[in-house]
């Protein structure tokens, strides 16, 4: 299981060199691997669906209970197998769709990463797997969007899916963080038994709240949903794949996974079924508002990822297993459509569906595909879309008390038909519009894809028993946990006349309805539009300007150029951070000079204070070297008083050397000037002294402060023992700490080099340097 | 003594930030200077004053005896100043370098990269 996984990363490497070999076909041989892995998922349906989960784990980082762990049941292999088969569609439409194209290659490469990356999610145990995985799958849709990078418009909107679903994703990793340390456990599949602990804890809310976060913002539900239109610049594989089938789906599959321990609850309840139906509300109105077919699909889809999301919040047996038929449904008749608008516009040169009309005659079985898929998704039998819808109602009345939902359900639904009959209809059927460029028939890359997936949900509903068996029951048993017992699920097409079917039949009618009055909603909504016009996407605009504002004007307040300001800004951090510490804990000692301190001392103390001014009042350079110097020597005195040779030794030589170099150097440099002016001198000298003040304080509090057992008894008894060595400091030097005395010698031999290739250092030009 | 230091330390402070502050390079380098020697003496004194023996074992014993001044901050001082003095010799020549090329020694007159 693990190679399956990680093959798609490995293919991801090799594919981007296939085009090189051969400019035909490589969008079929990059499909045998998506082919491959829906085979080897296939494989497991048998056993899945008889009950069996597989559990595979390799250690990670082990004392961060982070393990690389990837659990298969039967939500993961719903999701696994919807990943893997419409991929294998998709690398063979995309084939066609970019034929030719520059960098096909590397789309190939993005597509099998991000597959890969995909199959990651749905089976990752361990939560922080899940979450690298879920990033990766942010990356690749990032890098996907902004395929067609020399168009701003791509960029922009790769930019918006990228910050809207990653700091969704930050949001994620710090709630499934606290859920992992509420749960005691890291691993997914354990959590389903700890879902009392979770319930109960104090942090349940703010879990729930950050999980939603993470979950709303990459299914793009209200109020994020504005990423999942603009995401529709990318290429129509990538809107098949990644924005309609698979990576949208991602946090309802989060939802669906945690459902087990965090359902059930009334915050539960709220948060998700009402985000949800807001969702569905706000996509359907959109849709039907909409004349660009991609974007028409876009808001549809953002429709649908709202019922998927309001059926988990409902928490009902029939809620999840009508989500996972409606999910399957949908990764199906939506992925299709979205390939079937690729082709018209690949073949037309136009999305508009109000300017295209008639092109069964040109294109049947591109126009085949999407009536098989339109049918799916109006909600008329055989189709599995029918029982989709079927079930969503059937969930929505049974829900009881919360009557509102049907209504809004009915009406989604009502949607849904127009739509389709835009998608479906409008487009092929009708009197035949001019376009941009001649219809004709697609390549066989192009309706291939489609029809299969428009096939298979039809095959899915007329099979619907063994859907139910082997797909959708498993799955649904896996979100419900333990909470209910099990129900197994029948699914079949003739209930007999129950209210749903009767509700069923009144969408469809209705949506017909809305489709002939699409013109006067399309009238209503331009009066609408102002209201609109202050909806998320306009906010995101707005913190994204605001954002860059506020970079440049902090850029322009603290990188002003002059060394000064940065000193000063570091100064004043340092002297505002230490001083808040200090306050307080300082207290000044009675007396300065006890009568510990002697004399010569006390002469020491006041000779550095006075050379030290000396050095800042000066006005001749030499004069400040010479009292740089004397300060030198007295710390060199402090050295020899308090026993340590060594250091007196040292300082002595260096301080020598330091003061000729400088004599030699400052004799061919410009004499003092006093440049600042008065103001500025007392501002400094004022800031200079309250930096001074709070080293003193810091000095103060550290030597009268608790005191810590030195680590030097360590070196003090192994220094003769160990290191046969009896000058303690030489030997923590050379012996002890060898390493950091390599890395001073370094340093000094790098100034070395610097020191001599300045002087080296001639310009080529003289005039020019003058 | 340490809190006598302590103003000593303070002062040193005081009057490198006055100097790295102002626009002469000549100026910096000096309050450099005087940084590194108010930095070195602020590790010494923090460490513990004892004016007692130097960190040496006698010969014929295994451990010093004690009270002997602590050889931690010592080591550390020794790698200080010898690095200190790297940085400022380099320094020193950058900035006779620098004033060759710009004729000046005033900061705010080194305003772009093109000698």
């Amino acid at each position: 299981m693990t190679f399956a996984v990680l093959s798609g990363f490995l293919a991801a490497v090799v594919v981007p060199f296939l085009p090189r070999f051969g400019r035909y076909g490589t969008g079929r041989t990059v499909a045998l691997v998506p082919a491959a892995l829906t085979a080897y998922f296939g494989s497991y349906i048998q056993p899945v669906g008889a009950g069996e989960t597989f559990r595979t784990s390799y250690a990670w980082a082990p004392a961060l209970r982070v393990e690389f762990s990837l659990h298969l049941d039967g939500l993961g292999l719903l999701f696994a197998l919807l990943v893997s088969g419409i991929g294998a569609l998709v690398a063979i439409y995309a084939g066609g769709y970019l034929s030719g194209h520059r960098h096909l290659g590397r789309f190939y490469g993005f597509l099998l990463f991000f597959m890969a990356s995909m199959l990651g999610v749905v089976l990752a145990d361990n939560m922080l797997t899940l979450f690298v995985f879920w990033e990766l799958t942010s990356l690749t849709s990032y890098l996907l969007i902004g395929f067609d990078h020399e168009r701003e418009e791509s960029r922009k909107a790769a930019w918006q899916a990228l910050l809207v679903t990653g700091g969704g994703g930050l949001a994620l990793l710090a709630g499934l963080l606290m859920l992992g340390e509420a749960a005691g456990t890291m691993e997914l599949s354990e959590l389903a038994s700890r879902g009392g602990d979770v319930r109960s804890h104090a942090l349940y809310l703010p879990i729930l709240l950050l999980i939603l976060l993470g979950a709303f913002t990459k299914s793009a539900q209200f109020p994020f949903h504005f990423w999942l239109p603009s995401a529709m610049e990318a290429p129509a594989p990538v809107s098949a794949y990644l924005h309609s089938a698979t990576m949208v789906k991602a946090g309802v599959y989060l939802l669906a996974r945690l459902s087990p321990a965090m359902a059930g609850t009334d915050a539960w309840w709220y948060l998700v079924t009402l985000g949800g139906t807001a969702t569905m509300v706000c996509g359907a109105y959109l849709a039907l508002c909409g004349t660009d077919l991609k974007r028409i699909l876009a808001y549809s889809t953002v429709s649908a990822l709202g019922v998927l999301v309001m059926l988990l919040g409902m928490g009902s047996v029939l809620a999840a297993q009508a989500a996972m038929v409606f999910l399957l449904a949908h990764a199906l008749y939506k992925g299709a459509l979205f390939m079937v608008a690729g082709a018209v516009d690949h073949e037309t040169g136009s999305r508009d569906v109000d300017r295209l009309g008639g092109l069964w005659r040109a294109m049947p079985v591109t126009a085949a595909a999407a009536v098989l898929a339109a049918l799916s998704m109006a909600g008329i039998a055989p189709f599995f879309g029918f029982l989709g819808k079927e079930m969503l109602l059937e969930a929505s009345l049974e829900s009881g008390g919360r009557w509102f939902l049907l209504p809004v359900v009915v009406l989604a639904g009502a949607v849904f038909v127009a739509v389709a009959c835009m998608a479906g209809f409008r487009v092929f059927f009708g009197s035949s519009l001019p376009t941009p460029k001649q219809p004709h028939e697609a390549p066989l890359s192009l309706w291939l894809g489609p029809l299969l997936a428009s096939a298979v949900g039809l095959a899915l509903g007329l099979f619907a028993s063994y859907a139910a068996a082997w797909i959708v029951s498993p799955a649904a048993t896996a979100i419900l946990g333990e909470r209910t017992g099990h129900q197994p699920l029948k699914l079949a097409l003739w209930h007999g006349l129950t209210p749903a079917l009767a509700l069923s039949g009144g969408s469809i009618l209705l949506g017909l309805l809305v489709y002939a009055n699409r013109g006067r909603i399309l009238q209503m909504n331009r009066r609408l539009e102002v209201l609109l016009r202050h909806g998320p996407a306009w906010w995101y605009d707005l913190a994204l300007g605001g954002l860059n504002r506020f970079a440049l004007a902090q850029t322009r307040l603290l990188q002003t150029g002059y060394l000064r300001h940065y000193l000063l800004v570091i100064f004043a951090a340092t002297v505002g951070l230490s001083g808040y510490v200090l306050i307080g804990s300082v207290e000044l000692p009675a007396r300065l000079l006890g009568p510990e301190i002697r004399f010569h001392e006390a002469a020491l103390a006041g000779l550095l204070l006075l050379a030290a001014l000396a050095a800042v009042r000066s006005s001749t350079r030499l004069a400040a070297v010479a009292a740089l110097g004397v300060v030198g020597y007295g710390v060199a005195l402090v050295f020899i008083l308090y026993g340590a040779p060594d250091l007196a030794m040292t300082q002595f030589a260096i301080e020598t050397l330091t003061v000729i170099l400088l004599v030699l150097v400052l004799y061919r440099l410009p004499r003092y000037a006093v440049l600042s002016s008065r103001w500025v001198r007392i501002r400094d000298a004022a800031f200079a002294l309250v930096t001074g003040a709070t080293v003193t304080a810091l000095v103060l509090a550290a030597v009268h402060g608790p005191a810590y057992e030195s680590v030097s008894r360590y070196y003090a008894e192994r220094s003769f023992a160990e290191a046969h060595g009896r000058n303690i400091v030489n030997v923590i030097l050379v012996d002890f700490r060898a390493l950091d005395t390599l890395g001073e010698i370094t340093v000094l031999a790098v100034a070395a080099v610097g020191v001599h290739a300045l002087l080296k250092l001639r310009p080529k030009n003289r005039e020019d340097a003058a | 003594m340490e809190t006598l230091l302590a103003f000593v330390i303070g002062g040193l402070y005081a009057s490198a930030v006055y100097l790295m502050l102002r626009r002469s390079l000549v100026k910096l380098v000096i309050g450099l200077a005087l940084l590194s020697h108010g930095a070195n003496l602020l590790i010494f004194t923090i460490g513990g004053l004892t004016r007692t023996r130097a960190p040496i074992i006698a010969e014929g014993d295994l451990v010093p005896a004690p009270p002997f001044a602590d050889p931690l901050p010592q080591a550390l001082i020794l790698t200080a100043i010898v690095i200190s003095f790297g940085v400022t010799a380099f320094a020193v020549v950058l900035l006779q370098r620098t004033y060759q090329a710009v004729g000046s020694d005033d900061l705010d007159r080194m305003k772009t990269t093109d000698t």
